[in-house]
């Protein structure tokens, strides 16, 4: 009886290890870098975790102390963002089950920079509150999921590279519930948010400045809100406005909701990496700006093999055909930044595939226009 | 050991490898050393990654104003507060709903389990559909229909449904007309909580007095006797109106005033109560059947009836049988109910979720998290285990 019970225990046990390693074929494990190995009689947990540091010390002790995430990237092939995949014109599914979005093309740009393939992503979806602790636990090379940079983030949840999303908080209300202004908002309204944000926070600011009495409705998930939103379990939702407009238009009936023109809050929306990586906080940074300086001097997806011969030597130096400007020192190629933006365009061409006028959710650019041209969008030189 | 008829001391026959003793001891030593040991590494590594990626552990953070808001907060609570306070109301909305769910599970589990076991063939069989419907679909699934495909399609407010009382019914939730306690209404209340006591001793010494003589001593009348005149005695002595109502009114955009439940709320407990419900009835349902049908007929035959049978012979032994399982399910209950993260009742876990992304501090906000199951659990099983011990027959 007993050796039975054990045979068909082993059995499972045995089943179980094989569903396991089937589920994970790539353990993302956080803790690589710490040899793990001082205490030799644990057991199965182990072996995973110490197969990658064997290999991984023997490949790159040119990089900086501690391999870094660059090194980790480009053994590993593919980039790994933290996205969503909820979010139209941000970060969502097109119809063949592909990312799309303008949080996913910057994470694309960084792929083709440090990896020659804009392809080599693997977007992996978060929800807000999960956000914080995934770059703090370095689970992701970089974040870009419209997150707000702000000081305490900055302390605590890893670096932030360079604002690309200029967006303030908005409140968006159904038509039927008669509020036509946020003069309208009285005691007892109810307001939808999603959780482990900065706008929950202002929310909760903006009404107690304000002395009015509000009930907040927190969700977890981005589709909760909204979901709770319509069904007119709230007067009012909040959120970035940007973020407002993108739902909207998913909407049954976007004509029925009206978004108010008040903005509560600066919101710059940052892609962040881990912390104590300085050279991959400064490839991020590279790329970010070198898609900007793109838009300006003019440079595009399509002309940027032309380009290369202009005469402009901002542009040439940009492209990496005159002098190297900090990318070899990162260990990029002098070509990655021309590749980043045959990959998926300049700042200009991003935007304008993913919320310009042809797109399916529309934002003007208002902030976020070039510098030169009235906007916020401005980025250290390639120099 | 004593030596065998042979003479032979068999203690030096057998070496010390094939010793049962020795190699239990030796068996014991090998896994406390591996589990010491598997512990120690966890904890090492978790220091040294810790470190190594600039995690504080400390709960200083506690201190610091939280700054986000709470649904619908069991006790005082605004964005102001500290983290400690913030999580502090996620507990007693844990307790709140936990509370409620296990005395309305139980009651409404026993009585599935009694129309399960009914000679009636219709109502057996619904409660079976009921049993097998809650028992086979995901709590959270469950929770999702209940909090968006009912509670979320109630009328809007301004056009609610008015039930007499008054109470109000829409899509932000249940408003009940409650009796409050006015500024001279503290000597009723004294004398309430008084007389509850009070009711309480009489009820038990009576019982007992009545088991003990069996002389009717008519407890039940007695103790509601007690709570009423204290009651009356309590009003009396206020004087002026110790009580008034409090009746839900239409002030801007919501109603304000009376007692009022929330559909997140709402749609967890009643989530919480039908999935466990299913459950308790098949755990109330072994227990009366597992005592023995011969006992059944002897208190038939002398003469009580079916009630009697069921409260006086079968229930008493049947908890003997049900009390274990039961307290499982009292735990799973409590636990479940971090799933109201889905839908937006904040409870401890949805509460620490945001406390851990708005500090940063995954770690110590998860360690309070585990603990503060740990200990409802804990407690729990202990105040069950002992009421489980009183209970069991006793044996010499």
């Amino acid at each position: 009886m007993f050796r039975k019970l054990l045979t068909l225990l082993s059995l499972l046990v045995v089943a179980a290890v094989f569903m396991a390693a089937c589920g994970a074929p790539t353990p993302a494990a956080p803790a690589t870098e710490e040899p793990a190995a001082e205490e030799p009689a644990a057991e199965e947990p182990t072996e995973e975790v110490m197969e990658e540091p064997m290999e991984e010390p023997m490949e790159e002790p040119a990089q900086e102390e501690g391999g870094g995430i660059l090194a980790r990237v480009q053994e590993r092939g593919t980039l790994i963002c933290g996205g969503r995949t909820d979010l139209a014109g941000f970060g969502s599914l097109d119809d063949d089950g592909n990312n799309v979005g303008f949080d996913i093309d910057l994470c694309r740009a960084v792929a083709a920079a440090v990896l020659g393939d804009a392809n080599a992503i693997e977007i992996v979806p978060l929800t807000s509150a999960d956000r914080g602790p995934v770059l703090q636990t370095a689970e992701v090379d970089l974040l870009s999921r419209n997150v707000t940079w702000t000081s305490s983030r900055d302390v605590q949840w890893g670096d932030f590279t360079t604002v690309m999303f200029y967006d303030g908080q908005g409140f968006m209300v159904s038509d039927a519930s008669g509020i036509t202004s946020t003069d309208d908002f009285a005691d007892g309204i109810s307001a939808c948010v999603t959780s482990g944000t900065t706008t929950e926070q202002n929310l909760a600011d903006y009404f107690r400045q304000r002395d009015i009495e509000f009930e907040p409705v927190i969700f977890e998930e981005a589709a909760a809100v909204y979901g709770a939103f319509q069904e007119g379990r709230c007067d009012v939702t909040t959120s970035d406005r940007s973020q407002l407009v993108s739902v909207r238009s998913g909407f049954d009936d976007p004509s029925a909701y009206t978004i108010l023109d008040d903005i509560i809050s600066k919101e710059p929306l940052t892609p962040a990496v881990p912390h104590g990586d300085t050279a991959w906080f400064d490839t991020v940074k590279l790329v970010m700006w070198s898609l900007i300086n793109a838009e300006e001097l003019g440079v595009t997806s399509a002309n940027v093999e032309e380009m290369k011969n202009s005469e402009n030597i901002n542009v040439r130096r940009l492209l990496g055909v005159e002098g190297n400007y900090g990318y070899e020192e990162l260990g990029l190629g002098a070509d990655a930044l021309a590749n980043a933006i045959a990959a998926v365009g300049n700042y200009g061409e991003i935007y304008d595939r993913n919320l310009g006028p042809d797109a399916a959710v529309t934002l003007p650019r208002g902030l976020n226009e070039l510098w030169t041209e009235g906007g916020l969008i401005y980025a250290p030189p390639v120099k | 050991m004593a030596t065998s008829d042979t003479g032979i001391d068999q203690s030096t026959s057998i070496p010390f490898y094939r010793d049962e003793r020795i190699i239990n001891w030796i068996a014991q030593i090998v896994s406390a050393v591996l589990v010491i040991g598997f512990l120690i590494w966890v904890v090492v590594n978790f220091l040294a990654a810790a470190d190594a990626r600039g995690f504080s552990l400390g709960f200083n953070f506690l201190n610091d104003p939280a700054g986000f808001p709470i649904n619908d907060p069991g006790i005082e609570y605004d964005p102001s507060m500290t983290y400690g306070r913030a999580i502090l109301v996620g507990l007693v909305n844990t307790l709140r709903v936990a509370i409620a769910g296990v005395v309305a599970a139980t009651i409404l589990g026993t009585t599935v389990a009694l129309a399960r076991l009914s000679p009636n063939w219709l109502l057996s069989r619904i409660a079976l559909v009921y049993i097998e419907f809650h028992r086979n679909i995901p709590l959270l699934v469950l929770l999702f229909i209940w909090y968006f495909s009912v509670f979320t399609q109630l009328p809007p407010v301004r056009e609610s449904l008015v039930l007499p009382g008054p109470v109000i019914l829409n899509l932000r939730g249940l408003y009940i007309s409650w009796p409050r306690l006015t500024e001279t209404g503290g000597p009723l209340a004294i004398a309430l909580i008084i007389g509850i006591v009070l009711a309480t001793i009489a009820y038990f010494v009576l019982r007992r007095r009545r088991e003990e003589t069996g002389q009717e001593t008519y407890y039940g009348w007695v103790s509601l006797a007690i709570v009423v005149v204290s009651a009356i005695g309590g009003w009396l002595v206020s004087g002026g109106t110790p009580l008034y109502l409090d009746v839900p009114v239409l002030d801007g955009f919501n109603y304000a005033g009376g007692l009022r439940l929330t559909p997140e709320f709402a749609a967890l407990f009643v989530g919480l109560t039908m999935y466990t419900a299913g459950f308790i009835a098949e755990v109330v349902r072994a227990g009366i059947q597992a005592v023995d049908r011969g006992q059944v007929e002897a208190a038939n035959a002398v003469g009580l009836s079916n009630l009697q049978v069921l409260s006086l012979v079968v229930i008493p032994q049947a908890l003997r049988v049900i009390i274990p399982p039961m307290i499982s399910q009292y735990l799973n209950l409590t636990k479940n109910s971090s799933l109201a993260l889905a839908i937006g009742y904040q409870e401890l876990f949805s509460v620490g979720r945001i406390a851990i992304n708005q500090a940063g501090q995954a770690v110590p906000v998860f360690a309070i998290i585990m603990v503060s199951y740990l200990t409802l659990s804990l407690l729990t099983s202990a105040v069950l285990n002992v009421y489980n011990r009183r209970i069991q027959f006793v044996t010499r």
